[in-house]
Formats: structure tokens, sequence, C-alpha cells
């Protein structure tokens, strides 16, 4: 039986598969969740448990203009996304720009608390259990958001150049799909550090 | 003739492996008799249970041994079969045998019993985890506090003021009028586990956490068991002696664990070795300055029959070793090499010998 | 036949300068090559970490046996269990999924063939790192340290007070590399099976292999990541001064426990799957009829699939949690023995009124057979918590899973090795030293693991660099080395029979065993496109179909 080589029957009628972009950036979203999943459970775990030094309650205040900015990145990007499917080029720059400020914007306003918890009030990642769980939680999220913004910038940088069109759609798409991941991810943390756990 | 090779093969094949199902019930079942017949318990079997804990656990794993048996038999049955009555023969015809694709009946067959199996061994396990975890003390029962270290046990008995190491005492309790022993299950360091087979199944011993368990066994003599939880380098010496006293051996041995060191005027130079040296950072004995915890109490040393929980016999030369040289009878423990002179490692010893 | 094998030969003539053949094998993107690194990269570790189960093997021979020291000894049985585990099961088995998904789903490549190749190397440097540690770890002596803290590396023997120098590092960095390289190879499998099916490839009509590899791949996902998660934490817990699992600071020593095991038991069904998938191939073609029930093989594989995650505190029952955690967790060990039960009755099923035909491959199946089924049954007892108590901890727990990986996965792979060895090389392994392989290797596994459990029933516990003589252990840990011993010949037997096969092994032709998968309809290589033309299917055995066009399976389907 060495003479087969295409083994041809029928030609369906039209043959679709999902974009393996797509895909790929689904699983690496479910990955990174189950990832999430995990600090999130030590946090949880652990309110309450600290021997020592200052608890939520007394130090946290919840960040709620640096948060509504992340959000609304995540609209800004969306719109970006669509603009760019119709090929609209410049409206698409403009917003993905947005975007990238607003995103700056919560790293910045991060900065600013952990510099206040830091400095004012003591609290380090070895301070004690909340220090240890809160500052590895809220810095995870934190490092994927750089690492978001770097991939933006990229992408903004090729669009200033006049290298992201129509065809980019797909893979622009993508990305964003990664961006309203880390959105998501933060109205968790949000809701389990400020809101639950205080 | 190569086809009647294949036939012949197959069957050798299952035949081969029937053979060792065989041996190695036979040698299971040796093993299993001859436990029961040595005296002393030299043999720490689970199939040899003492105690109520472990003697549940056996029914149990008899019940579950059974129906997982009875498994085995027919799977193993049907496999046999059907390697040797489809084998391949010269004789079949060329063509493939008959496609068949599946049969819906025959496949929930097989899953609707493996479901009821699996609900039966369920309701007998639940009842046993239940019928032993939920146990609560008696009046009667005989309180220890063990403490893991590495690597060795601290037992004290608080209600009674006893502080001891490695070797456990409890009572022998009659099931008309029992006296279990409970045991609270602290770590001073890392992750243990306190086994000793023929009493119960084992409990860990975790840091900043308080675990329980408890024995009651039925017969006096020595059980042994070790630590069951990788503790680092010398978890493999970290052994357990508990030894089941009559009633009135018992409350002997804990007289005379209550009473501070013996004092012996003759041997005042080895004990001044043991209060001038480095010793008495880790080491109590009861009646003198010495208070520290980090290693075992030697109030009552020469009343243990092992010294290094377990590591060696407690004689006058393996004291000398131990101290000398620790890493002769336990490299990676962490007791330190003492670095005393001979003759004070005389005195010294002869001293130990006297803290009855 | 010619049109296949349409010349990208031209750069493959003889007098070619080594160094542009390695060039050519570090920068590959190509599935098949990658494959065979990744299959290449498991069987030195494999020698590798045999030599190390052999130290302990030697050591435990007799009571009180000082072969090597107990802090030697407790680095062997740390770096054997990672090893095994990390760097050789995983990467033989994405190393077998990478070479054949693509060919069988009738691809050309991988979906992402650079982050194939990108997963391979980083999973690659993680094995290279674990090793270095035993020159580079410095540890409390000055000399290079591996790990010495068991493959779970349980807090708080991982902490710095407890595992001072950099051993544990090693192992955590070294897992984490790796770690991630099996992340990019899971997305990598996903999307291809998804996304580069050949036209009428249906999921319906995909074979099990792919089907199987997929459903590893979602699992690496989700329970790889917590071993990654806790991985970090106690990094930030030795270097950032963190809390997570210091029991000093109200830490808990259990939640890494909960972490590792929710990784760790789907673990074990992650390197499972791919062994069914293997005997899930051969035997309906040694069997000559198609697997019986294939949706039902599917089916059950989801559903082990996310049981198995429910199932992890099985291996914390002595931690002294509640009595209703530790019936939960007995009540979803043993109810994920049905779905894996049902398989066995289907490859029976299968070779039920079959023509069953015994070369090597199928004798590694039935082997696998035979072994699963015992192995699913200590499972079970295992499963029943209060019997746990006595044997967990012991070598009992060790008979069984190295029943499970050795008499499981390895036979299987070794059936895998001797069905498609021929596809990838062009050479058929030589029968006759399969078959002294099998049987050497079957004796050995026997005598080894078999009577291993019998220790573990007398209070034998694990991980303990020797042993008291007169508690009934003696003379079966004796066998025990022999059995060992025994395996380690015929695994060298094996290695002997690949090489010789290489250059003298008889050519096999395309489809040397008669089979129905697309992988059978290309050239003993492959070329490096697979397929001149993409092909088309109409049912889950597109060569049964063409060879048989009087009674296709698509008429069934």
């Amino acid at each position: 039986m060495s003479a087969i080589t295409n083994p041809v029957t029928l030609t369906p009628a039209a043959w679709s598969l999902p974009y393996r972009g797509k895909v790929a950036m689904a699983c690496l979203i479910v990955a990174e969740s189950s990832i999430f999943t995990i600090f999130l459970v030590a946090y949880l775990f652990y309110l309450g448990k600290s021997l020592s030094g200052p608890t939520p309650r007394e130090v946290l205040e919840v960040p709620i203009f640096f948060t509504i900015c992340l959000l609304s990145s995540s609209l800004t990007i969306h719109l970006a996304s669509k603009f760019l499917e119709r090929g609209k080029r410049a409206a698409f720059l403009g917003l993905w720009f947005l975007t990238i400020v607003l995103g700056g914007l919560f790293l910045f306003g991060t900065a600013r608390e952990w510099h206040r918890l830091i400095y004012e009030h003591g609290l380090t990642i070895s301070t004690n259990l909340f220090g240890t769980t809160y500052y590895s939680l809220v810095g995870l999220h934190a490092t994927h958001v750089i690492v978001g913004l770097l991939m933006l910038t990229v992408v903004l940088i090729f669009g200033l150049a006049g290298r992201v069109g129509l065809e980019q759609a797909r893979r622009v798409g993508v990305l964003s799909m990664y961006w309203h991941f880390v959105d998501a991810v933060w109205v968790v943390v949000f809701t389990v550090v400020y809101i639950l756990g205080r | 003739m190569a086809n009647k090779w294949k036939i012949e093969r197959a069957v050798f094949v299952s035949r081969v492996t029937g053979v060792l199902v065989i041996v190695a019930g036979v040698l299971l079942a040796a093993v299993l008799c001859t436990a029961k017949s040595v005296p002393d318990n030299p043999i720490p079997s689970i199939f040899d249970p003492r105690s109520t804990p472990a003697h549940w656990i056996y029914h149990l794993s008899l019940f579950v041994l059974f129906v997982t048996g009875l498994i085995f038999a027919v799977v193993f049955s049907l496999l046999a079969y059907v390697i040797v009555k489809f084998a391949h023969r010269a004789t079949d015809s060329s063509n493939e045998p008959a496609q068949v694709y599946g049969s819906t009946q025959i496949e929930l067959a097989w899953t609707i019993i493996p479901i009821l199996i699996v609900m039966v061994l369920f309701l007998a396990t639940a009842r046993v985890i239940h019928a032993i975890q939920d146990a609560r003390p008696p009046d009667t029962a005989v309180e220890v506090t063990a403490i893991g270290h590495q690597f060795w046990w601290e037992f004290r008995y608080p209600a009674l003021g006893v502080v001891t190491a490695n070797e456990l005492h409890v009572p022998v309790s009659d099931p008309a009028h029992p006296t279990p022993t409970f045991l609270k299950l602290l770590s001073a360091d890392t992750d243990h586990s306190f086994w000793i087979p023929q009493l119960a199944g084992k409990t860990d011993l975790i840091p900043n956490r308080v675990n329980n368990t408890w024995i009651d066994p039925h017969q006096t003599g020595i059980f042994l068991g070790q630590c069951a939880q990788y503790c680092g380098t010398q978890h493999g010496k970290m052994l357990l002696r508990v030894s089941v006293d009559s009633p009135e051996a018992f409350a002997a041995w804990i007289r005379a664990q209550q009473q501070p060191a013996n004092h012996d005027e003759k041997e005042s130079a080895g004990r001044r070795v043991f209060e001038t040296n480095a010793c008495v950072n880790c080491h109590a004995i009861k009646g003198t300055g010495a208070t520290g915890t980090f290693g075992p109490d030697l109030t009552h040393l020469m009343s243990r029959e092992t010294i290094a929980s377990g590591a060696a016999q407690n004689t006058p030369e393996n004291l000398r070793l131990w101290i000398k040289s620790p890493d002769a009878i336990k490299p990676g423990s962490l007791m330190p090499a003492m670095q005393l002179s001979d003759a004070d490692l005389d005195a010294l010893v002869h001293y130990l010998a006297t803290l009855q | 036949m010619s049109s296949d094998a349409i010349a990208i030969q031209a750069t493959e003539g003889a007098g070619r300068p080594w160094v542009q053949t390695l060039h050519e094998w570090i920068t590959t993107v190509d599935h098949k090559r990658l494959g065979i690194l990744y299959i290449s990269y498991a069987l030195v570790f494999l020698l590798i970490a045999g030599i190390e189960a052999a130290i302990m093997r030697i050591q435990l021979m007799r009571p009180h046996n000082d072969f090597v020291s107990p802090q030697v000894f407790n680095r062997m049985f740390t770096m054997h269990g990672t090893t095994m585990i990390f760097f050789v099961s995983m990467p033989v088995l994405f190393g077998f999924a990478n070479y054949l998904v693509p060919l069988m789903i009738g691809a050309r490549d991988m979906a992402f063939p650079r982050l194939n190749a990108f997963s391979f190397w980083l999973s690659a440097f993680g094995g290279f790192l674990l090793y270095f540690s035993f020159v580079g770890g410095s540890g409390l002596y000055g000399a290079g340290n591996a790990p010495d803290v068991g493959w779970w590396a349980y807090a708080p023997l991982t902490a710095r007070a407890f595992s001072p120098g950099h051993s544990s590092d090693y192992w955590t960095i070294s897992l984490l590399a790796s770690g991630f390289g099996s992340i990019g190879t899971a997305i990598n499998i996903i999307a291809t099976v998804l996304c580069m099916r050949c036209p009428g490839m249906e999921l319906k009509r995909l074979p099990l292999l792919a089907w199987l590899n997929m459903i590893m791949s979602g699992m690496v996902l989700i329970t790889i990541t917590p071993l990654s998660a806790a991985q970090l934490m106690l990094l930030v817990d030795r270097y950032l001064g963190g809390h997570f699992f210091d029991t000093q600071a109200g830490g808990s020593a259990a939640i890494w426990m909960h972490f590792f095991w929710i990784f760790g038991h789907p673990e074990v069904y992650i390197l499972v799957i791919p062994a069914f998938a293997f005997v899930s191939e051969i035997i309906p073609v040694f069997s000559r009829k198609p697997i019986f029930g294939y949706p039902v093989m599917v089916v059950a594989t989801v559903c082990i699939a996310f049981v198995s995650m429910s199932v992890w505190a099985h291996h914390m029952f002595s931690i002294g949690m509640s009595s209703h955690s530790n019936a939960f967790f007995a009540l979803t060990t043993m109810t994920v023995g049905v779905p894996t039960g049902i398989k066995i009755f289907n490859w029976l099923g299968t070779m039920w009124g079959g023509r069953l035909i015994f070369k090597a491959p199928m004798l590694f199946c039935i082997g696998f057979l035979f072994q699963f089924l015992i192995a699913g049954l200590t499972g079970i007892m295992l499963g029943s918590a209060p019997f746990d108590w006595q044997l967990t901890g012991s070598y009992f727990v060790v008979a069984h899973f190295h029943y499970v990986i050795v008499g499981g996965i390895i036979f299987a792979l070794f059936a895998a090795f001797y069905y498609w060895y021929p596809k990838i090389t062009g050479k058929m392994l030589n029968e006759g030293l399969g078959k002294l392989h099998f049987w050497l290797f079957l004796i050995g596994f026997h005598l080894c693991f078999d009577l291993m459990h019998i220790p573990g029933l007398l209070g034998m516990p694990r991980r303990i660099y020797t042993y008291e003589p007169g508690r009934g252990w003696d003379t079966l840990n004796f066998l025990v080395t022999v059995g060992a011993f025994i395996q380690g010949i015929a695994v060298l037997v094996f290695v002997a029979n690949m090489i010789i096969s290489y250059f003298k092994g008889e050519v096999a032709g395309n489809d040397p065993w008669d089979a129905w998968t697309l992988e059978w309809s290309v050239s003993s290589p492959p070329p490096a496109y697979n397929f001149a033309t993409i092909p088309t299917v109409a049912s889950r055995r597109p060569l049964w179909d063409l060879k048989h066009p009087e009674d296709p399976d698509s008429r069934y389907e």
C-alpha cells in the first residue's frame, strides 16, 4: 500500500477555520487567568491573617480615577480597532494613542499609591502577609499593563510610520484582546482588594 | 509454522503474566502471614493492626482490596481471552474483520456499573473517615503533645508535667474501659509525619498548624514507626518507638519522668562539663540550670533504649561517639560535634549515664 | 510517488560541512525537526535520570548501606523526579505531538513555527539550568549543590532558613522556564488543531491523537500555571522577604501543597493522556478494526480533564484536613476512575473481534493495558482516604505512580517508538530486538515494581536514604534493585536497536503497518513540506476509504 498520495474524495463547499491569532491569544488569556487566580486565592486566604502591621482598611484608598482611566482605555482600544477595520487610519492612530495615555495614567496612579504606602505607611512586600500578597497581586497586574503598553507603543510606532493598515487589522484585534483581558483582571483585582478586602 | 508461533506466543504472554500475578500474590500472602506470627512487633505492617484506628483501616482495606481484586479478575480475564481468541492466524481470510464502530448499550453498561462501584466504595470510605477523625477524647484519655523537629520527636504530657523525646510511652487500652492516647501534633520547623503503622494511619506535623490523632493499643509491647514526610537530610533516621505499657508500668514510668534529674555527687565533674559548655544552649535537664529546648530533654536520658531518635542503641560507647562525632551516627543531624577533650568527654558520659 | 519527493534535496548532498547541518538544526522551525529535537533531548535526560535511579537503588539494596551520603541521596530523588517529569516525559510527549499532529491533520506545519522553536529552546534551557546546579549552586559546603527538597519542594523546607544557598532556586527557575515553554507549545497545539485542519476534517473526524493532545494542551494552560504562580511566590519569599509560605509570619505550609497539587495532579493526567493517544492509534491498526466508541473516547477524556482538576488534595489526606474535605476528595478521586476505566473497556472492545497482530507496538500496548489497569486499581486504594493514611508517604505510593508512569506511559511510549520510528527515519526497528526489549523490560518492571508495593505495606516510608534491618524490607529492596537493573539493560537494548536500525534497518516505505491516518500517505521520512497537495478527507480513516472504496468509513459516520 505504498502508492497512496492524495486521498481526494469530495470537495466541501466552504472550509473556513478560526483565525489562529485569536485562538492563540484566547489560550494565553486562559493560562494567564489561571496564574492570576492563584494570586487572588492567596490574597483572599491571607486576609485577616497578618500577625502585625498595617491592615487593608487602615491604608488602602480606592483608586477610582485611575480605574476609570484603565477601563476607558478598553473602550478606546475597541473603537481604534473598529476604525482600523474600516480603514480609517487617522482615527485609529488617535484612539490608539489615547489608549496608551490612559494606560500610562493608570500605571502612574499605581506608582503614586505604592509610594504613599511605602513611605507614609511603611507597608512593603516584606512587612506582613497583607504586604506580600498585595504587592504581588497588584504588581503582577501592573507588569501585564507594562507589557501591554510596550506592545501598544510598538504598534503606535509602526502606525506612525504608515505601516499599519487593513491587512494588520486582525493582528491589532488580537492585541486588543490582550488589553481587554488586562482590564478585566483589574476589575476582579479591584473588587477583591479595594472593596471586599477592606 | 510462523502462525502457530504467533498463537503460542500469545498464549505464552497471558500465561506468563498470570504466573507473575500469582507469584506476587504468594509473596504478599507469605509476608502477611509471617508478619502476624513474629513476637515483639519488629515488622510494622499495616495488615497487623493493634489499635482501633488501625483496625478500622484494616477492615476497610480488606473491603477495598476485595472490590478491586474482583475488578482486576474480570478485566484481566477479558484481556487474556481477547489475546488468545482473536490472535491473527494464517488460516484467517485475507479480508479485514468486521469493522465495528461501537455499541451504545455496551458502553452504557460499562459506565453505569463502575459508577455504582464508586458509590459503594465511597460510602464505606466516608464512614471510616468520620469515625476516626470525629472521635472525641474521653475523660480517661492520656493527652500528649508531639512536636516534630529536624530530626527528632519531642513528647510532652502537659497534664502530667512530663517532657521527653523520641520514645513515646502510652498505657494499654482495654476495649471495655478504654484509655486511649490523644496526640496533638505540632512542628517546630518543617513538615513531619507521625506514623506507627500498627497503631494508626499517619498524620502530619505541620508548622503553624495543630493536627490531632489518637491511638488505643490493645496489647503491650514496643511498636515501631518513623517520620513519613520528607523533612531534610536526616529524615531517614527520624525513627519512632512507642512503648505500650500496662497501667501500672505506665504509672511508674510517669512518676519516674516527673522527678528532677538524678543528682550524683560523684559525677559533679561531668555535670560541670555539661553546664559550662554549649550543651545548655540546646538541652534541658530538670533540676539543673539547663533549660534549652532546641534539642531533646535529657533529664531521664538513660530511661530510653535508643539515642538520636533511634539511630543508635543507648550505650555509653554510642553516647560518647554521638557527642564527639554525630556525623558518624547520623550525618547531617543538627547536633554539632562538641570538640571536647577526651577527659571531659569521659566525665560527661559518666554523668549522662546517671540520668535514669 | 515521485511527485511527493520533489527534491528540496539540493542542500542534502554528502560533503556538507557539519557546521551547516548543526546550524540548520539549531535554527529549524520545522515541526518534524523540532519533534526529533524534543525526543532526542528527552532520551538523553532519560538516561541521566535512569542513572540517578540506579544510584538510589544501589544505596537501598541493603539496610545501612553507605554507597552515597544522605545529602547525595536526597539530591538524587529530587533530581530523578524533577528530571523524569519535566525533562523526559513532557518533552518526549510534546515531541511526538509536534511531529505527528500536523501530519495527521493534513497541515504543512504547526500554527506558529517560530513559537514552536522558541518553546523548545526555552524548555531545553530549563533542563540545562537544572543540571548546572550540580556545579553552580553554591551551598553551605561551597561546592555545587543540586536541589534536595524533593520534586514537590514543600514549604517551609524551601525557605532560606532550611535551604540556604541556591539549590532550591535552580529548581524554581529551571521549572519556570520549562513551564513557559510548555505553555507555548500547548498554545501552538490548540491553534494548530483548531485552525490548520485540511478540508473535510471536521472535529468529529479528527484522529484521536490530535484530539487527545488538544485536550492535554488545554489542561497544560490551566494547570502548569498554578505551579508557575507558586514558584513566583517562592521567589518572592526567598528574595524579597515575602511571607507567602513563611509559617513564622502566619503563613501557611499547606497553601504551597494546595497550589502544588492543583498543578501536580492534573500534570499526571497531562502525561497519561498522550499515552492514551498512542494506544488509541496503535491498537486499532494491530487489531485491524476501528477504535471502539470514538465519540465516548473523546467525551471520556474531556471528563477526565475536568474531574482531574478536582482531586488534588488526595495527595494531602494526611495533613489534617477536615473529615468533610477528606470525604469530598475521596469521592472525586474515585469518580475520575470511571472515565479512565471506560477507556480500558473501549480498547478491549477494539481488540474484540479483531485479528490481533503481536508485533512490538502491540506487545507494548498490551503491557500498557495490563499495567494501567493495576495502576488504576492501586489508585482507587489510595483514593480511599483512611487506607491512604497508611499508604501515603510510603513505598506503596512510589510503586503505584511508577506503575502508572513506567508500566503505563513508558510502555505506551515504547509502542509509539516502534510504530512511528519507520515514519520518522524511513527504516524499521528490528523486530527481534524489539521483542527482546519487551520481554526484558516486562520482567524487570514487574520484579521491580510489583515487589515495591510490599515494603510500603510493611511500613517503609519514601525518601529515606537508608532503613533499619529486620523490618521485613531487606530482601524485597534487594530484589527491587535487581529488577531496576534489568529494566536498564532493556533500555540499552532499545537504544542499540534505534542506532543499529537507523543505519541497517529494513526500508519502511510509506505505510509499513497498513494503517489509516494521513501520516502514512506520505513518504518515510516525509518531505519538508509534508504534503505535495493538501488532502481532503471524508471520514476518520481517510486511507481506509482509499484502500476499501467498496466499504468506506464515510458511509457509516
